[in-house]
């Protein structure tokens, strides 16, 4: 166990070299091209805030329940097939059929190439799921159903998010999908996320749609309010466009009455659509909705066909900038919700990373006295050992690019505390060896050779409950796992080749010179 | 030599009685669940102006209809720790306090941290806390039974669960706050309690190999005086790291490193005295470890 070839002690010198520099680079600024590798700081040290947020897919079911119906009814008026009394409930549709063809309808929606059912040949289950319930037949999205809806309305959702969040313009904003139904938002350097909070907390569902005095409609009638506490007037369900149709949204003033206004420009078929009306609607009331809320409702006096129009609505300059800014990047397909919300301030971060260091460095000095008062020169190969296991360490925690928190600065001072377990658990050994053992060559390998299985078990139970910790484990917390389990490793490097190194060369100089511990 | 041995039974019904308290503590006193299992809200405030106390913080967040508030100091003088449920989960909780504060306070005062956690999300995080921790214990017990024999295992195991719910008992008992940090702990000790129990059980199987002669009762005795100087030296620089922690870390870190500290000395007692007197109790010999390794 002492013997260490050239080649191999040329190696760990080089290794531990390489990674003291890559260590280092944390603290000297390298040429970006040379070496631009460095240890990302959380949230909770570098200030920043971490929203969870959670879509609300139930409008999306019952909107795409409604579009259903409307397919059922004339794929089956095609092959002549009436579906009766066709009606949504609790995210079911049912409907009635006679008996006669009761099996043919459930044929067609379990058949494997279903036109009306899809997803069978990929998926190996359908979209939707039928149950006939004698009286009727009762149809409902199946699992893969729900999970194909979930993850296509987090995908557009995750877009809208991201074209707000940048549109604000925060630094290096983290976006990232949790499960099939959250978004992750983290804005390093934000400490106060009022304003994104209230970007991320709107739809933007715009629509502008007639005002009509009658209670019903040939499209069907809603009773909306208004944003300013109006009194609430009906307004058709037939959309004259709607915020796809938007090419740009900005915030303007309007020079004539000093009020600001959002003013937009529309697409080709938004342009057309909005001529035709207000061409035909010339004296009616055109409803501008937000989020089923009336922002304002002016009366059509001219045919607007240049594709370009204004919102007012009593607005400041921040709501209509943040109008502007919400037409622009687009409606989300559901509602969102913050659940979870961690926002430290930059100070605070700050003062987290001087008492994290403080706590190292004190730590560090207590165990390196420690060791020495205790072992005299062989803690001071302890030591040194230590030393360059911090660098490899932050040398590894460097190079993967990972994300220290200020519970990773308590795993790194803890893994300070536990990585001199495995030279005492040597050092005793060799102690005890030497007891019977005169040649000191001797009882160094013993001792080495015979710690072997209680080191490594001792190692492996800790980096065990690392692990589980890692893939348990949120936030900060994830981070005291990587530095624990990431020191497991360079504890065991540094131990078994840096301090037997320093420990070989010792011993076979001073081999005669009595116990050497 | 040290005679370990001759206290066993005092210290198994020392042992016995504390996990009883700690029980009847966590099933009567409970456990104080910080927001990341209950959900509600955090704020962290600084003041800048001697007005600003923690009586008159409590008026005003009082008069918020927010429902349970606790307000604290948190480290310093000017911190205060700020808590309370926000039952209906209300949407812009934070800029309606702000607004209330500033017409109080002006600006004297600034959030040095927020935290908002959902009633689904807290208990998501609780969920996930004791998986984490059942699951290190299942994993634990496993390692061991494929690295020893059953009796190893089941000593490691009861030593574990004393640590666990000792530890735990006296955050029961002075209401500690129980929060995400705490679980990162309560694994820790697990992994380092286990950690020293295997050294310990480690040198109890050499011995059995070499001494035919010697009952397990002298024999984990013997085991126990070999790795003493280990088992103090390793103690000891983890408990230095982790006093550093407690006593320069900051406020955040309290809670995290006191769990750790009790953990390491409850680790430390339970590797002496809960681990070996069970291989005594269940009669362990050189056969048990004999037959394990013909088996291999």
């Amino acid at each position: 166990m002492l013997y260490f070839s050239k080649l191999r002690i040329v190696f760990i010198t080089i290794f531990s070299l390489l990674f003291i520099f890559i260590a280092s680079s944390n603290l000297f600024k390298f040429d970006d091209s040379f070496f631009n590798k460095k240890i990302n700081l959380g949230l909770d040290l570098q200030g920043g805030s971490y929203l969870l947020l959670e879509i609300d897919n139930n409008p999306v079911i019952e909107q795409k329940l409604q579009n259903l119906t409307t397919t059922f009814k004339n794929f089956f008026k095609d092959k002549d097939i009436k579906l009766n009394n066709i009606r949504i409930d609790n995210q079911n549709i049912f409907f009635d059929v006679s008996e006669e063809i009761k099996q043919k309808v459930i044929d067609i929606f379990q058949d494997e190439n279903s036109d009306i059912n899809p997803y069978y040949p990929r998926f190996k289950s359908h979209q939707l799921e039928i149950e006939d319930l004698g009286l009727n037949l009762k149809i409902n999205f199946s699992r893969q159903g729900l999970i194909n809806l979930k993850t296509s309305s987090q995908d557009q959702a995750i877009e809208i998010v991201r074209r707000r969040v940048d549109e604000v313009g925060t630094n290096e904003p983290n976006i990232l999908k949790r499960g099939n139904n959250r978004i992750l938002v983290e804005l390093p350097g934000l400490d106060d996320p009022a304003r994104i909070k209230s970007l991320l907390g709107k739809t933007a569902n715009l629509t502008f749609r007639f005002v009509t005095l009658n209670d019903e409609d040939r499209f069907g009638v809603e009773k909306l309010d208004y944003e300013d506490g109006t009194p609430s007037v009906n307004v058709s369900k037939r959309i004259i466009i709607s915020g796809e149709n938007l090419l740009d949204a900005q915030p303007k003033m309007d020079t004539q009455n000093n009020q600001t206004i959002v003013s937009f420009t529309l697409d080709r078929v938004g342009a057309k659509r909005f001529g035709k009306a207000t061409s035909t609607g010339i004296g009616k009331q055109l409803a501008i909705v937000l989020d089923g809320k009336i922002i304002s409702a002016p009366v059509v006096r001219d045919t607007i066909a240049s594709g370009a129009g204004q919102i007012s609505g009593g607005f400041t300059f921040q709501s209509a900038t943040d109008l502007a800014l919400l037409l622009r990047s687009g409606a989300l397909p559901a509602p969102l919700e913050i659940i979870e919300e961690r926002t430290v301030g930059p100070d605070l971060g700050q003062d987290s990373i001087n008492a994290g260091m403080i706590a190292l460095s004190i730590g560090f000095l207590l165990v390196i006295v420690f060791m020495f008062v205790k072992y005299r020169f062989f803690g001071l190969i302890t030591n040194v050992t230590l030393i360059i296991n911090l660098f490899i360490l932050l040398g590894v925690l460097t190079l993967f690019e990972a994300t220290l928190t200020l519970p990773g600065i308590a795993g790194i001072i803890l893994t300070v505390g536990m990585a001199v377990d495995a030279n005492v658990l040597i050092f005793e050994r060799i102690k005890e060896e030497l007891k019977d053992e005169s040649n000191n060559i001797l009882a160094f390998d013993g001792g080495y050779t015979k710690s072997r299985t209680a080191i490594l078990d001792a190692n492996i139970t800790t980096l065990l409950a690392a692990v589980i910790l890692f893939f348990m484990g949120s936030g900060p917390v994830k981070g005291f796992a990587v530095t624990l389990g990431v020191g497991i490793f360079t504890t065991l490097f540094s131990v078994y080749f840096i301090a037997r190194l320093l420990t070989s060369l010792y011993v076979t100089k001073n081999k005669n010179n009595g116990k050497l511990i | 030599m040290i005679a370990f041995n001759k206290y066993y039974n005092h210290f198994n019904l020392l042992s016995s009685t504390l996990i009883i308290i700690s029980l009847l503590l966590l099933i009567f006193n409970g456990l104080n669940f910080g927001i990341d299992f209950k959900g509600g809200t955090l704020i962290e405030l600084r003041s800048n102006n001697t007005k600003i106390n923690v009586s008159s913080l409590r008026d005003k967040f009082s008069q918020m209809n927010l429902g349970d508030v606790s307000v604290k100091k948190f480290g310093s003088d000017d911190d205060f720790l700020i808590k309370f449920e926000n039952k209906d989960n209300k949407k812009n909780i934070i800029e309606e306090i702000k607004v209330n504060l500033d017409k109080s306070f002006g600006n004297n005062y600034d959030f040095r941290r927020v935290e908002n956690v959902g009633p689904k999300v807290s208990a998501e995080l609780l969920k996930s806390g004791i998986i984490a921790i059942s699951l290190s214990l299942t994993i634990m017990l496993i390692y061991i039974w494929v690295r020893f024999e059953w009796q190893f295992s089941l000593g490691a195991i009861l030593a574990l669960f004393h640590d666990v719910i000792v530890t735990l008992g006296v955050f029961s008992l002075f209401s500690l706050e129980i929060n995400l940090s705490i679980i990162a702990a309560v694994l820790t000790i697990v992994g380092y309690s286990m950690n020293d129990t295997v050294v310990i059980f480690d040198r109890v199987r050499e011995n059995l190999r070499k001494y035919s002669d010697i009952k397990i009762f002298e024999l984990t005795n013997i085991s126990i005086n070999e790795t003493l100087s280990r088992t103090i030296i390793t103690s000891a620089t983890t408990l230095l790291a982790l006093l550093a922690i407690y006593f320069f870390g900051g406020e955040i870190l309290k809670g995290f490193s006191l769990a750790m500290i009790l953990g390491v000395v409850f680790g430390t007692y339970s590797s002496i005295y809960i681990a070996n007197t069970v291989l005594v109790r269940l009669r362990v010999s050189q056969k048990t470890v004999l037959r394990e390794d013909e088996s291999k």
